[in-house]
């Protein structure tokens, strides 16, 4: 398998153990950028896209930062490592199903990502557990100033760069926060936080973006507008956004904790006992009883050391990882049962919630 | 009784009814059951109205000049509506009018203002110089002072110069 080495190093995803602030998981922003005088990807030949995916390779696998790390031609992953990739968000789903002339390059760390043909030529990543926007916008923005010294962008002064869909059109920025929300989502207020966060132009999406669902109560949220705003400016208003959502989130854990003290605990106690004593599980039901196991672990019913083993398990919880560690293609039915063998295991680590004196 | 309306993406009869507001401006939408299914209007988290924006604003236009061809690429303004997506770089400036209609009420504003790449910084800055200097000539020459508009002038053409070597 030529993804091996990679799934077997540790990664900022699965082992960047934040506690400062347990509501945002992670933090994200990728930029959009093209190649001048090419055809956009989506309408350029193979031939083209061949020989954008090797100059791109060559060129930005010297680049500091990307030095040492992976790269993958999509053509020549089959299709559960492509699902790998993608749920360790190091592949977007439209990658994920592109046919020749598209790739991915990722930093050792897996903290950075460009994928090669994408919507747009590049689509350059960076990621890091908690809540880091200026930390991470001094990474990415150092990666995108040394990519375009060997590359250049198609850029306009009047419309910045220039990308294949006018959404993304100016910065070519989406900043965005993963965001564990249970106390939003157990006490029925994420739809009206939703609602007022679109009016700011900020968007609210699933754990695996556009289109996908919100199973375990984890929710991206980023910008919309690209084109009229500098990148702080973007930052600014999206992470005051963001503030008082874990705000909101934080009165909704502590409004619970106060009128619904028993029924939580009692929600928290029966996904412990699920996820130990379970022999068939979906990938959606595990998402939504680690999720209270996290809220469980942010209210201190588990230990604190805990955190790391389930930040680790939301992702290896997904179909592929499941049938990655099964090693061979196992049907859905299949799966349920070793996910729920797996989670076990797991949770034979983790000790029974400490309630106290409740 | 109003009229029926008519979803913006088929001729079906709608009846999901969509009002937004992005940028303090009021967006409407009009979908029929399946359209609105396969949008994911009803699904709140996967739905955004810019998205559709697009599709329909294009779709307005539709009978206009549709074959209309981008001479670098070939991409074509059906192109453009059917898929919201453009061919090349210079898709921008030969769509431009279809574009600038929908960039209006897509984004916070219409003009760039963030990051700038360092090879197209210096070729701005030598356009400011120019512009700054035809402004100077113009001034020496209004005033009379023929020395001096003989001085911007091959300020001027050094300045082009430099700007084109850089191109």
């Amino acid at each position: 398998m030529i993804i091996k080495p990679l799934l077997d190093s540790k990664a900022e995803l699965t082992h960047g153990n934040v506690t400062k602030c347990p509501v945002v998981l992670s933090t994200r922003i990728r930029l959009a950028r093209n190649l001048a005088a090419h055809l956009f990807p989506g309408w350029a030949a193979e031939s083209e896209r061949s020989e954008i995916l090797a100059n791109c390779f060559a060129s930005i696998g010297s680049v500091t930062g990307m030095k040492r790390g992976y790269k993958f031609k999509i053509e020549e992953l089959d299709d559960l490592q492509r699902k790998i990739l993608y749920e360790r968000h190091l592949i977007s789903r439209e990658l994920m199903s592109s046919n020749n002339g598209a790739g991915t390059l990722v930093s050792k760390d897996q903290s950075c990502v460009v994928m090669v043909n994408e919507e747009d030529h590049l689509r350059i990543q960076v990621l890091r557990s908690g809540f880091h926007f200026k930390r991470v916008w001094r990474t990415i923005d150092r990666i995108d100033s040394a990519i375009e010294e060997r590359l250049p962008y198609a850029f306009s002064e009047e419309l910045g760069y220039l990308t294949a869909c006018p959404t993304n059109v100016g910065t070519g920025m989406r900043a965005s926060a993963m965001m564990h929300l249970p106390g939003l989502v157990i006490s029925n207020q994420m739809e009206k936080v939703i609602r007022a966060v679109n009016q700011l132009g900020i968007v609210v999406r699933g754990l695996f973006g556009e289109g996908s669902d919100a199973s375990g109560s984890i929710f991206q949220i980023s910008n919309q507008m690209t084109l009229g705003e500098t990148e702080q400016q973007i930052i600014k208003r999206l992470s005051s956004v963001l503030e008082s959502i874990i705000e909101q989130e934080n009165n909704a854990r502590g409004r619970l904790l106060e009128a619904e003290r028993t029924k939580l605990f009692d929600k928290i106690a029966r996904a412990y006992g699920i996820l130990r004593s379970s022999h068939v599980m979906s990938s959606a039901e595990a998402m939504n009883l680690l999720s209270l196991i996290r809220l469980g672990l942010d209210i201190k019913l588990f230990e604190e050391e805990n955190r790391e083993i389930l930040d680790r398990l939301l992702i290896e919880s997904q179909p592929g990882h499941i049938q990655y560690s099964a090693k061979h293609l196992a049907d859905s039915e299949e799966r349920d049962v070793l996910r729920a063998a797996y989670l076990r295991t797991e949770f034979e680590k983790i000790q029974e919630p400490d309630f106290g004196d409740i | 009784m109003a009229k029926a309306l008519k979803c913006n993406l088929c001729d079906n009869h709608a009846t999901v009814h969509l009002t937004q507001i992005l940028n303090n401006k009021i967006h409407k939408v009009d979908l029929c059951e399946s359209c609105a299914q396969q949008k994911g209007v009803t699904d709140p988290n996967g739905f955004s109205l810019a998205d559709l924006l697009i599709k329909s604003t294009g779709g307005e236009e539709a009978g206009a000049d549709q074959a209309l061809k981008c001479p670098t690429c070939g991409y074509t303004r059906r192109n453009f509506s059917k898929s919201g997506r453009l061919g090349c770089p210079d898709c921008y400036d030969y769509f431009k009018d279809t574009i600038d209609s929908i960039l209006a009420n897509m984004h916070k504003g219409t003009t760039h203002c963030g990051k700038v790449p360092v090879n197209a910084r210096a070729h701005i800055s030598l356009r400011e110089e120019v512009s700054r200097l035809e402004e100077e000539l113009k001034k020496a020459v209004d005033a009379e002072r023929y020395e001096d508009a003989a001085q911007y002038r091959d300020r001027i053409q050094e300045v082009r110069k430099a700007r084109d070597q850089n191109e």
